[in-house]
């Protein structure tokens, strides 16, 4: 539990960490929160070279409005998440989500963009990420470019990043006045990883789902989108058969590992009770 | 008397003595980050030790090499099995009869066993060592599963024990047999079981799990060439067992083994007996000749240093068909792990686990205990507990409810039928124990009326109703346990360590301004012994608890004691409290006598000092009697007024207490709320009822631990897979149900102030009481008996094998 020797540096601005992420090459890694890092470089499973600390750069901070989308810097904390008005206010799943991340010294450190860059399957943002259509601003040596959420995650650790790439912002598009919502996650204690999580945002109309999206945590090698199981729902009531439809539907992409948190089989059954749930909850939300 | 004159009351009040819910006084260093542990002892010079383990739980260790690690910046020393087999220590005795590697001697036998240890300037360094030790290994099959340890063909685990037919404990059955332990009448239980009318037998398992407190297992050890004097500050619940058992093993005469327990962060019994860490560190120090401070981390604490419980205890009870037992037969297969490491009383190989018939007035009963070797981490310590009595209180409990459900009986109204009557104590156990006392019926009708049990069970019984019209997805248990414990280790007559009788003992010196420190031979670990101990002199002798400064594990300065675990500080160390208090108070009565100038047998003790009957103003202050014990004592008497007691407790004390936890379970998730908790404890006197709260509170959050989730689980090819917090179910404050607290006082007739052991009991009675909680939650669906450990998915699993879910 002892980590290996390693060089610090803290550039002061985006393009300075590019250019030190770049010239160090693979031997370097941003360090934003470090909630994922450096227990992992305790265990000497990871063993980078070079730590480039994202903290001194000022433009990753802050949550903004730009047009109909939220702006989120990445460097903005899971507890600053927590303080906004905006938030709680404009997308108010982010801030029910946020309070199911670990525990308040945790989400005092830990970074949005630490939470959906690091491509930890187990991370609750990134399914949210992809349920809210958000897409990631990735910033590198040969310029900036957006990626969809929906699109970021190719494997357990493995996302479209490029080498020498930060993740910089955060953009959602703002879900419209009077959407449903809930986050159910879970997990055997605070602090846990979800054993299943479902995030859900949707839209009613006349009793019926308008929209829908379903994004599921941990429940596979990557956050996954549930489309057939949204699909499923749009146009119902929420009937009982209709649930078990689009939990069925949900089940049907997981692939989740087995391990302390039970069997594949309880872990994939709970996950579509958390679909299940988390559809309730938010068309009883909705307005 | 003026109205200035302090009343009884408030002079009784101000000693702050038994009683009295007075603040821990060593909280105001804990809690402002001001203790002194032992990673904050730091000396001059002082290096860094730090273990190479093994990935493989059984293989033979080919070949180690070092040369690249000794080229590591900062790296002095790698010291192998073959470095200590030139001091003779490549080996270490347990307190249990058996041998240990101290470091792998040809052969790993766990994994993360003990393989090399790398010695550096500082700790970083010596990880960048281990890191670079190249050992080759070759695999050999693991053996995992306690039940085939004795298969024919089991591998050989124990090479050094090969061809030995006995053991420290009588005779080996077998290559991988360790002992084999039985207690009772073996023909009187079984013709109990051939005329019963009814009988259960279930196969009751208690888990493998941790005590893992939050400060782990570490040690600084300083040995001075010039002087041979070799000092320990150590994580020690018992220094002078340490000084004597290194004294023992390192041949160094133990005037020159200085022993230091500084604060203690938690040790629930991990920190009771000797590990590899420690004898490494003291060989390095003796090596290099610098100061080696050797601290292990979270997974090394978890995987490698002694685990708790793992036995699996086939019971069986006969009973007549209106619910009188007549027999207990039990059947433990304890699971060791690779060295029986186990930290009890050196003739107890399954500690005090004869106490399995519990609370209640069984005509006969027999015992059997094997225990087996396998390529696990070696132990099992006793983790909150007075050595396998929380295994014997879960084996009874549980088997008592699953007698109630087959003769479909109410569980209460079945404890009630068999407790021992309050007139049958002093009782004597079918299995060699005197129970000192105990009024049971009243603690179970006092739990079942504060609880509102009846009306419990009507509400269960509608939940039951409405689950079965698939009302409601949520089952509802209620998990009564009612135990009685045993500690305070322990009467010379049967209980001692290495040969060493299990008394405890305390030093009070007076000071001629009316204060005083006290010493003692026990450690407390967070148990509050700075502010208990005072309280009993401040009762004894009329002092302020205040004024009394109470000292504990610096083996120069203390008075020889066997430490603190299996909560026997307060029935056994507090009995030498208050007997060295009354050597004071002898004395001091004496001194009195001379300045009031009457006859000893004139004067009264009264609360703060001595009286002449009769005569109410004639009184002299305990205060001024300890100055007038060092410038005007009476002719021929030694000035001061000191004494010290050493005290062998006549008989253990048997705490005991009643239990109900109410509990709710979604079937489809699993998810359980623990929805009321009611813990009535009986430890006789009370000495601090706000300590005595903590204490429940503590234990009963370890017992929900354990028997909801807190497991060291090993997987099929013996790799340990909860090697951290976040898979050992380490509960938070928001997990941590609400806890409802009560008591009944039955004192203990042979203790100087009636006092028993509480620390362990809420441990001991809690882990049934959940465990009885889920297994009555899903009785009426057919369960007679689920496993622990009762997490969410096995919940779940449970219902689902149930058919309560699709």
């Amino acid at each position: 539990m002892i980590p290996g020797s390693f060089s610090y540096h803290r550039p002061a601005s985006v393009a300075d960490a590019v250019k030190l992420l770049s010239d160090l090459g693979d031997d370097a890694r941003p360090l934003a929160g470090g909630h994922s890092l450096v227990p992992m470089m305790k265990l000497r499973l990871a063993t980078p070279a070079h730590l480039v600390d994202l903290h001194g750069i000022a433009t990753l901070k802050g949550i903004r409005r730009d047009g109909s989308n939220l702006v989120i810097g990445a460097m903005t904390t899971q507890h600053e998440l927590l303080a906004s008005d905006d938030i709680a206010q404009s997308m108010p799943i982010l801030h029910e989500a946020a309070l199911l991340i670990a525990d308040p010294q945790v989400r005092y450190r830990g970074t949005i963009g630490g939470n959906v860059a690091n491509g930890d399957p187990g991370n609750d943002m990134p399914a949210l990420m992809m349920t809210a259509g958000a897409t990631y601003r990735l910033e590198g040596a040969g310029g900036a470019r957006d990626v969809a959420a929906a699109d970021f995650y190719q494997g357990a650790y493995f996302t479209a990043l490029e080498p020498g790439e930060i993740l910089t912002a955060v953009s959602i598009p703002v879900p419209a006045a009077g959407h449903g919502y809930a986050y159910e996650k879970l997990k055997r204690k605070v602090g846990d990883y979800a054993t299943a999580a479902a995030a859900v945002v949707l839209t009613m109309s006349g009793g019926k789902v308008a929209t829908c999206s379903i994004g599921l945590t941990n429940v596979h090698e990557t956050p996954l989108l549930a489309t057939d199981a949204a699909k499923a729902v749009i146009g119902t009531s929420l009937d009982a058969a209709t649930l078990k439809k689009a939990a069925a539907a949900a089940e049907a992409i997981m692939a989740p590992a087995a391990d302390a948190r039970g069997p594949v089989e309880y872990r994939k059954h709970v996950g579509g009770i958390m679909v299940t749930r988390a559809l309730q909850r938010a068309a009883a939300k909705a307005k | 008397m003026n109205d200035l004159t302090p009343t009884r009351e408030q002079r009784s009040a101000a000693l702050e003595g038994m009683g009295c819910k007075r603040k821990r006084v060593e909280d105001i260093r804990f809690t402002q980050g001001k203790g002194n542990y032992v990673d904050d002892v730091k000396l001059p010079g002082m290096l860094h030790g730090d273990f190479v383990r093994s990935p493989h739980p059984h293989a033979r260790v080919k070949k180690i090499d070092d040369s690249e690690a000794l080229k590591v910046p900062g790296v002095l020393a790698v010291i192998t099995a073959e470095t200590l087999k030139t001091v003779n220590l490549a080996w270490m005795p347990t307190l249990a009869g058996d041998v240990q590697m101290v470091l792998a001697d040809g052969k790993v036998l766990f994994q993360n066993q003990e393989v090399a240890f790398v010695v550096a300037t500082d700790r970083y360094a010596a990880d960048d060592g281990i890191n670079k030790v190249i050992v080759e290994y070759e695999p050999l099959p693991p053996l995992v599963d306690p039940f085939k340890s004795m298969d024919a063909d089991a591998p050989v685990l124990r090479e050094d024990l090969v061809g030995k037919t006995t053991g420290a404990h009588g005779p080996r059955k077998h290559h991988n047999h360790i002992f084999e332990w039985t207690v009772g009448d073996k023909e009187l239980t079984d013709a109990a079981f051939k005329k019963a009318e009814v009988t259960i037998k279930e196969m009751i398992s208690y888990h493998r799990t941790h005590p893992s407190p939050l400060e782990t297992c570490q040690c600084v050890c300083s040995f001075d060439k010039i002087k041979g004097e070799l000092t320990i500050y150590g994580t020690f619940q018992a220094p002078h067992v340490i000084r004597t058992v290194v004294s023992l093993i390192a041949k160094l005469p133990e005037q020159k083994i200085h022993v230091i327990a500084p604060d203690i962060g938690g040790g629930f019994g991990n920190k009771v007996g000797a590990y590899p860490g420690y004898i490494c560190a003291a060989v390095a120090s003796i090596v290099t000749g610098k100061p080696v401070k050797w601290v292990e981390d979270r997974i090394e604490n978890l995987t490698a240093t002694s685990f708790a419980r793992d036995y699996h205890m086939t019971t069986e009870i006969a009973a007549t068909k209106d619910g009188k037992v007549t027999g207990l037969r039990v059947h433990v297969l304890a699971d060791h792990g690779a060295f029986d490491a186990c930290a009890d009383p050196s003739k107890w190989p399954a500690g005090f686990f004869n106490i399995v018939t519990g609370s209640y007035d069984f005509p006969t009963a027999h015992l059997a205990v094997d225990g087996v070797y396998t390529n696990k981490a070696p132990g099992g310590v006793a983790y909150r507990c007075s050595f396998r009595v929380t295994e014997a209180a879960y084996c009874i409990e549980r088997a008592m409810d699953i007698l109630a459900q087959k003769l479909n009986m109410d569980p209460a109204e079945l404890r009630l039928k068999n407790f021992i009557k309050p007139e049958q104590f002093p009782y004597h156990s079918a299995l060699g124990w005197e129970y000192d006392s105990g009024d049971y019926h009243t603690a179970m009708r006092k739990m079942m009326e504060t609880t509102g049990y009846a009306a419990l069970r009507k509400e269960q019984a509608e939940k039951r109703a409405a689950f079965k019209r698939g009302e409601t997805r949520e089952i509802m248990g209620l998990g009564v346990s009612f135990f009685t414990e045993i500690v305070g280790a322990g009467p010379s007559k049967n209980c001692d360590i290495l040969g060493i009788a299990m008394f405890d003992s305390c030093e009070i010196r007076m000071h001629p301004t009316g204060a005083g420190i006290a010493r003692m031979g026990t450690k407390s670990q967070g148990q509050g012994h700075e502010t208990t101990w005072a309280q009993i002199i401040a009762t004894e002798i009329g002092i302020p608890a205040d004024n009394i400064m109470v000292e504990e594990g610096n083996t120069d300065t203390a008075p020889y004691g066997l430490g603190t675990y299996g909560s026997r500080s307060t029935p056994v160390a507090g009995a030498a409290i208050a007997m060295a208090a009354r050597k004071i108070k002898a004395k001091a009565q004496m001194i009195a006598a001379y300045k009031l100038e009457v006859h000893e047998d004139d004067l009264e003790f009264d609360i703060d000092g001595f009286r002449v009957k009769g005569l109410p103003e004639k009184f002299m202050s305990m205060k001024d009697i300890c100055w007038a014990a060092y410038n005007s004592v009476p002719p021929g008497m030694e000035p001061g007024l000191e004494a010290v007691s050493y005290y062998d407790p006549p008989n253990m004390t048997y705490p005991f207490g009643a239990y109900l936890c109410v509990m709710d379970i979604d079937v489809d998730t699993g998810v359980y709320k623990v929805r009321r908790f009611y813990a009535l404890d009986d430890c006789g006197t009370r000495i601090n009822p706000m300590i005595i709260e903590g204490q429940v509170h503590g234990g009963l959050t370890e017992a929900f631990a354990i028997a909801m989730g807190q497991e060291i689980r090993y997987d099929e090819v013996g790799n340990v897979v909860t090697g951290s917090f976040m898979d050992f179910f380490m509960p938070t404050a928001v997990e941590t149900p609400h806890w409802e607290t009560d008591f009944t006082v039955t004192p203990s007739p042979h203790h100087p102030i009636g006092a028993k052991g509480v620390g362990e009991s809420p441990n001991v009675g809690g882990v049934p009481a959940f465990s009885n909680a889920v297994n009555d939650a899903f009785s009426f669906l057919g369960a007679t008996h689920i496993q622990m450990p009762h997490d969410y998915w096995r919940n779940w699993k449970a219902a689902k094998d149930l058919g309560a879910v699709a």
